[in-house]
């Protein structure tokens, strides 16, 4: 199986495009993505209830892979946490959270999981994301 | 009558009356976070707190705990910014820790504070002067305490007393943010910037004893 990616913004335009630019990366349908994003108004927010149903179907079609959660700011991460606390504990275990930039983490996620890499590699693949760019920019 | 002990329908007029009041302080809220945020706490204040209102129209609460965290689960899935799980989880342990009785007396709901602040400041990472709802939550809840151990009889007025005390520690709790420079939140991004503006998340916090304070009196 493949681990579940959850993305987490604020904004549900921004986490859509940005799963939209990551999955150019990975065969179609290759990893289960599921996004949380947008207040229940449609206006910038984010809600843990949403998350946590997220991660529930994301961990579900990850068939026990688990769940790499990616993140823009604020309470994209607080909302995280607290619907961490409302999953079921065996779906928490299985939950990774990234500290990762979410563009270029999701990127470097999305490709990780699509090759059959664990849970603790997509992440810390993840929040290692910057290094390229870093790498580029610095030899410039 | 002053209230000698917290009922379900005077925790549920709690709610009300904080709903009423975040929504007519909605505008100057929203203003205090335009300066240093994102423009957004009292309308996401006033959206969280309208759809706990609705929540507990559509299933009246049978127990204290039930009126607390149908609050706090409204709150973590309207609210939409910061204050949605931070609040959330004020309610979320005020509720664990006030049980599944009727009834909640002060010393049960000074043992609640003090769960709510452990649970926000855990949330948060927010420490007493990063500029946050933590600085007029603090004190206010050292207040109730200190208040709640003088009474001399804590059945009588001691709720009453303690909650006076603990909005007054609010207030200036809340004004003692406006010289602070932000250290969480998305103030933190503004630096020096945040200086001289008062936290609209403590502003919020000392309505909320604000409110309990007016039910309970």
């Amino acid at each position: 199986m493949t681990v579940g990616i959850v993305v987490v913004s604020h904004s549900r335009a921004l986490a859509d495009a940005a799963v939209a630019l990551a999955g150019e990366m990975v065969p179609s349908g290759s990893v289960p993505v599921r996004v949380a994003a947008g207040s229940s108004d449609m206006t910038f927010g984010t809600d843990a209830t949403e998350i946590q149903r997220a991660l529930v179907s994301a961990d579900s079609a990850s068939g026990g892979d688990g769940v790499v959660v990616l993140m823009d700011l604020g309470s994209a991460i607080l909302s995280t946490e607290m619907a961490l606390e409302l999953v079921p504990d065996d779906v928490r275990s299985r939950v990774r959270v990234a500290s990762a930039p979410l563009v270029e983490g999701l990127v470097v996620a999305m490709i990780t999981a699509s090759i059959g890499s664990a849970r603790e590699r997509v992440a810390a693949d993840a929040r290692n994301a910057l290094q390229p760019k870093i790498t580029q920019l610095d030899e410039s | 009558m002053p209230a000698t002990e917290w009922t379900v329908p005077l925790l549920v007029d709690w709610i009300r009356t904080y709903a009423d009041d975040v929504a007519a302080a909605a505008d100057d809220l929203t203003a205090l976070d335009s300066a240093i945020g994102d423009a957004d706490h009292g309308s996401n204040m006033k959206r969280g707190f309208a759809a706990a209102v609705t929540a507990l129209d559509e299933k009246p609460p049978a127990t204290c705990a039930d009126v607390l965290k149908t609050t706090g689960m409204s709150l973590v899935s309207h609210v939409g910014g910061a204050s949605g799980p931070l609040y959330g989880t004020f309610f979320l342990r005020l509720g664990a820790a006030a049980g599944t009785e009727t009834t909640v007396d002060a010393t049960t709901f000074g043992a609640g504070l003090h769960a709510a602040l452990d649970g926000v400041r855990a949330r948060g990472k927010a420490e007493v002067g990063d500029k946050t709802l933590i600085d007029a939550l603090t004190p206010a809840v050292e207040a109730y305490d200190a208040a709640l151990a003088k009474a001399a009889d804590p059945s009588d007025d001691a709720l009453v007393d303690a909650i006076a005390e603990a909005t007054k520690a609010a207030a200036i709790g809340r004004d003692s943010t406006t010289p602070l420079q932000a250290r969480r939140g998305r103030a933190s991004y503004l630096g020096e910037r945040s200086v001289g503006h008062q936290d609209p998340g403590a502003t919020s916090m000392a309505l909320l004893f604000a409110a309990a304070e007016q039910v309970t009196r």
